[in-house]
């Protein structure tokens, strides 16, 4: 069913020719459908999924710190999360008098749906991808930026002074991280030639060296590990939760949200995390690729479609657990720590990363005369 | 639902212009009329962001890439003007406490 | 379920241009309207964020999505961070909103109202030319096959026809980032 609803997410518009002087919007339209094809996903994949993740970080911390973690609800407490999400449901929204009520209404909608937008570019197979933006990555990058806008709205409309350091925080932290992250996707980029995730996925077929992670090494590799911790900075977890750091800031941007609208900030952070972890993957670890020399996905029709969709999902999943392992490790950094290892570590590795790559595709690889 | 849709009427690049023009004229209401120089900051922003429109509209109509060109240096040039003015807004906080355009009319004669 | 998954496609090829343009123009004209009018800053901030984003819905159906992308990491993700954090250094509680003269009013509007009009008669009153061939040429092929895009060729006119103000522009901005540090450091010495 909703395989079936993504490929026809690609398919052709159908309709009347224009008239003369009538402006087609077929690219618009494209994008109206991937969001909405992504939405229907959205509710029948990515929500189970974020579920999943929240058991999963919950019973990893739990093993993690020597103790068992929930275990009750459903098999192995599998569905605690559900039961969790029931009775968030059942509890009052408050909203503080003195908040900003149209602000406050408005931040976790913006929040949730720039999350859900980012699946749109995320291919899961050959076959199956909601859209084929030829911008794929950089609409990612776009959209991550208006979720920054949407908890910096939560934090101010709240009108508490704990919502609003952190809503300081997060202005200092998406001006510093933003950098890095754009110019380490965009060595990928560079090497591939296109901006769509699709065509880059695609490039990655046969064996697990093919995969973007050794291309123009090792800048790529490098890339690899920039773009992961700017992420982990973008999706404000440790070591970068300082807007919402629980030891100082109660709760930080979110300490005023409650019931639902909570609810809806942590499936969001949650599904921000595997759809950012799952265009990592698809940039650098093949994506719906095994990896298998031997076993193309691309010629195996829906059976293929639906073992590279287990493929994107088995990878992000790994980098989502690596980030809930690396958030009961790592302790917080302070602000200045943060600032400094973005401004003055990040962004010119990064940018060494680019220099090496466009070296590459213009020196080195015409030189080897393959594509390696 | 269908014969309704079928009354509007396509959408040509007149539209388009016209949004532009509409868009224009809103911006310079709010420069005009607004006291916060921010507001009045982020107002210029929005007939830039007009005139860009008409920019676009243009190259589509024209079926070359020119007019996006123009768009991408008028967004750089409003993105160095935006860095440059806040900074001027904060160094006038500083200096006179305020953030109203009368708070820097120190020099009208 | 099919057939009515086919009508519905059917039904957004032929109307959902119409449909979108008037929808994302109506809210594109709404907020930039409220952002002009709100009492409060931020509400005035917000509501401009929304603009810019309907602005770059609309860039991407007139076909230049490169343009629509970098419209909202710009506008969104910088000049917004940029204001929202002017707002937060320099708001101070409660926002006041100073009475406007009745002459200011007057002089605005003998300002304002003649320009809109006349955008509006040139937007309306011009029978545009329409190069269908060019036009055709630009437009992005029917979804299905992979679109291009404009980024390859804009890249290519901007490393060629356009470099000296491209590598103007990138001068400029390092001069305003410069600037900029220097001007709002500079009480704090």
């Amino acid at each position: 069913m909703i395989p079936l609803l993504l490929a026809a997410g690609i398919g052709g518009v159908e309709g009347d020719a224009p008239g003369p002087g009538v402006l087609e919007t077929i690219w618009g339209i494209s994008v109206v459908r991937g969001l909405a094809w992504s939405l229907v996903a959205a509710l029948l994949v990515i929500t189970p999924m974020a579920l999943f993740a929240i058991w999963l970080e919950r019973r990893l911390s739990g093993k993690m710190q020597a103790r068992i973690g929930p275990n009750r609800v459903g098999p192995e407490g599998l569905l605690q999360t559900l039961a969790d999400g029931v009775k968030l449901l059942g509890k009052e929204s408050l909203v503080p008098t003195q908040a900003d009520r149209p602000l406050f209404h408005a931040a976790p909608a913006v929040v949730f749906m720039s999350a859900f937008a980012m699946y749109a570019v995320l291919p899961w197979g050959p076959d199956w991808a909601p859209t084929s933006l030829a911008v794929g990555l950089l609409f990612v990058l776009a959209i991550g930026s208006l979720e920054a806008i949407g908890v910096i709205m939560a934090g101010w409309a709240s009108n508490n002074k704990w919502a609003l350091l952190g809503t300081m925080r997060v202005a200092a932290q998406v001006v510093a991280y933003e950098i890095p992250l754009g110019i380490s996707a965009l060595v990928p980029v560079l090497t591939a030639g296109t901006m769509n995730v699709q065509e880059i996925t695609a490039m990655q077929g046969g064996g697990a060296w093919n995969w973007g992670l050794w291309w123009a090494f090792p800048a790529n590799l490098v890339a690899f590990v920039l773009f992961f911790w700017a992420a982990l900075a973008n999706l404000k977890r440790a070591p970068f939760d300082l807007p919402e750091a629980e030891s100082e800031l109660v709760a930080g941007f979110h300490t005023e949200y409650s019931g639902m609208s909570f609810s809806i900030f942590f499936l969001a952070e949650y599904a921000a995390m595997f759809v950012l972890s799952g265009v990592a993957s698809c940039l650098w670890l093949g994506g719906w690729n095994t990896g298998i020399p031997g076993v193309d996905v691309a010629g195996m029709g829906v059976w293929g479609n639906l073992l590279g969709a287990a493929m994107v999902a088995g990878k992000a999943m790994l980098l989502v657990a690596v980030m809930m392992w690396l958030r009961w490790t790592l302790p917080r950094l302070r602000v200045d720590q943060v600032m400094r290892l973005c401004w003055k570590f990040f962004l010119p590795i990064s940018l060494a990363c680019l220099v090496w790559a466009a070296a590459w595709v213009s020196v080195v690889k015409p030189m080897l005369g393959g594509n390696g | 639902m269908t014969p309704l849709l079928a009354a509007l009427p396509p959408v040509t690049v007149q539209h388009y212009l016209l949004l532009s023009g509409l868009l224009f004229a809103v911006g310079l209401v709010g420069v005009l009329f607004r006291r916060n120089i921010i507001i009045v900051l982020m107002c210029l922003e929005l007939m830039l962001s007009a005139a860009n429109l008409a920019f676009v509209a243009f190259s589509r109509v024209h079926g070359n890439l020119q007019g996006q060109v123009m768009v991408f240096f008028s967004i750089a040039v409003a993105a160095a003007e935006a860095a440059v003015a806040l900074s001027i807004i904060i160094a006038l906080y500083r200096a006179r406490g305020g953030v109203d355009v009368e708070d820097a009319a120190e020099m009208k004669g | 379920m099919a057939e009515l998954l086919g009508k519905l496609t059917a039904a957004m090829g032929t109307y959902g241009p119409a449909v979108l343009f008037y929808g994302v123009a109506g809210l594109v004209l709404a907020s930039a309207a409220y952002a002009v009018v709100a009492k409060k800053i931020d509400h005035s901030a917000f509501s401009l964020m929304a603009c810019f984003t309907g602005v770059a819905a609309l860039y991407a159906m007139l076909g230049s999505d490169f343009l629509a992308v970098t419209q909202v990491i710009v506008y969104v993700g910088g000049i917004m961070i940029l204001i929202v954090f002017g707002v937060l250094l320099t708001d101070r509680l409660p926002v006041e909103y100073r009475q406007i003269s009745r002459e200011t009013v007057v002089q605005g509007l003998a300002v304002a109202v003649p320009v809109m009009a006349a955008l509006v008669w040139a937007a309306a009153g011009t029978s545009w030319p329409v190069v269908a061939e060019a036009a055709a040429a630009a437009a992005p092929p029917a979804a299905g096959g992979t679109d291009p895009g404009t980024t390859a060729a804009i890249g290519k006119l901007l490393l060629t026809d356009y470099l000296f103000p491209f590598e103007f522009a990138s001068v400029l901005l390092l001069v305003a980032l410069v600037g900029a540090a220097r001007m709002a450091r500079g009480g704090a010495k």
